[in-house]
């Protein structure tokens, strides 16, 4: 029987970029060196702050992002060059996702002041958009 | 009996004035203050019999008590220690805006000015603003925002102290009646004395100044804070 494709997109592989859901990193991204098991693998972010070590995959979340051609069990200086030749930290932080992260840790350290501000400028906007909507469907 | 009875441990179902109206001790209290009992000198002359007796002899008026408690009874400690103050919350100074959490301004946002003597707060709406009046508060029934107003070098007049919130004394009983009706009509309401009005002006004056200097500032004092679906006190920055 030919073995089918999977039907997955996102690999738990070396080289595989990962966000961290928890620890005192959590939030940062880093890169996989090496499985360890079904269980962990030995992560590293040299440039996003996060120190080489074990991981548990309960505790990252897959990222579209892959290091194209990282050899097993790289080290931190290896993984450092290829994170910088292919920029993938600064399209981890164009995307929407990250985007969306910060927007959301954004909102929740708003004051009540700011949140105040907020409210109005969204009444401002709801405001147009419903007068020009009337406007043109007029 | 335990007319409170507690709901979670140092937590009562009833509070304190409850507990005091359910009591119903002050039903027996006495309102009118007895005269004063004309005082008896501590000893007086009795004239004695027999000869070699001098005739007169001062006694005291209150004989000593034939029979002494055999066994003391122990006094209670006088307490010295008396309430202090409050400390004043570190988040809280001078122009912060603080939210009510109590009371019938309950949500709105109001501007700290001081802290009086007996430790409770003195914040203004300001009146003209959002028609919360030079009042006190507790600090415990407000929350902190980090946004504060710079009021520069803005002093409260000294006046303004716990004794100028004091309501004034009414004299006697009075019935409900006499309190609301005068010669069959309803009674014209007294107005707001003047000069308080005036003080509080003065005090909004330099107040709303200071609000006027950030955009928004103003409409944020004039709205009413809430929580929305999913918000939670605890989880907010202020």
């Amino acid at each position: 029987m030919p073995a089918q494709p999977s039907n997955f997109k996102r690999f738990v592989e070396v080289g595989r970029v990962v966000l961290l859901k928890s620890g005192p990193q959590e939030g940062q991204i880093a890169v996989i060196a090496e499985i360890i098991d079904h269980n962990r693998a030995i992560i590293d972010g040299p440039t996003t702050g996060v120190p080489r070590q074990a991981f548990s995959y309960r505790h990252l979340t897959l990222t579209p992002f892959v290091l194209t051609s990282l050899p097993r069990g790289a080290g931190t200086g290896a993984i450092r060059k290829q994170l910088e030749k292919e920029g993938t930290v600064e399209k981890w932080q164009k995307s929407s996702w990250a985007q969306k992260r910060e927007a959301i840790a954004k909102r929740r350290s708003l004051s009540d002041f700011e949140r105040f501000v907020v409210l109005i400028a969204k009444k401002a906007r709801r405001d147009r958009v419903r007068k020009s909507l009337a406007k043109a469907s007029a | 009996m335990a007319r409170s009875k507690e709901i979670a441990p140092g937590v009562g179902r009833l509070s304190r004035s409850a507990v005091y109206a359910r009591r119903g001790l002050f039903k027996g209290q006495k309102k009118t203050e007895k005269p004063a009992a004309a005082e008896t000198p501590a000893t007086k002359e009795v004239s004695v019999g027999g000869e070699k007796n001098g005739s007169t002899r001062i006694v005291p008026t209150k004989k000593a008590p034939r029979f002494y408690p055999a066994e003391d009874v122990r006094q209670p400690k006088k307490s010295r220690k008396s309430p202090k103050p409050a400390k004043l919350r570190s988040s809280i100074t001078p122009g912060t805006v603080l939210i009510l959490l109590a009371g019938r301004f309950r949500g709105k946002r109001v501007v700290f000015l001081k802290q009086l003597a007996s430790g409770l707060l003195l914040v203004t709406g300001p009146y003209k603003v959002n028609g919360v009046p030079l009042r006190r508060v507790n600090q415990a029934y407000v929350i902190a925002t980090s946004t504060k107003l710079d009021l520069g070098d803005f002093k409260v007049d000294e006046k303004i102290n716990d004794a100028y919130f004091a309501k004034p004394a009414t004299k006697g009983s009075r019935s409900a009646e006499e309190e609301f009706f005068s010669e069959g009509k309803p009674k014209e309401k007294t107005p707001f004395p003047e000069s308080k009005a005036a003080d509080q002006k003065a005090v909004d004056g330099a107040v709303i100044a200071a609000i006027k200097k950030t955009e928004y500032l103003e409409k944020y004092v004039k709205a009413t804070f809430g929580l929305s679906k999913g918000q939670f006190p605890h989880q907010l920055n202020f």
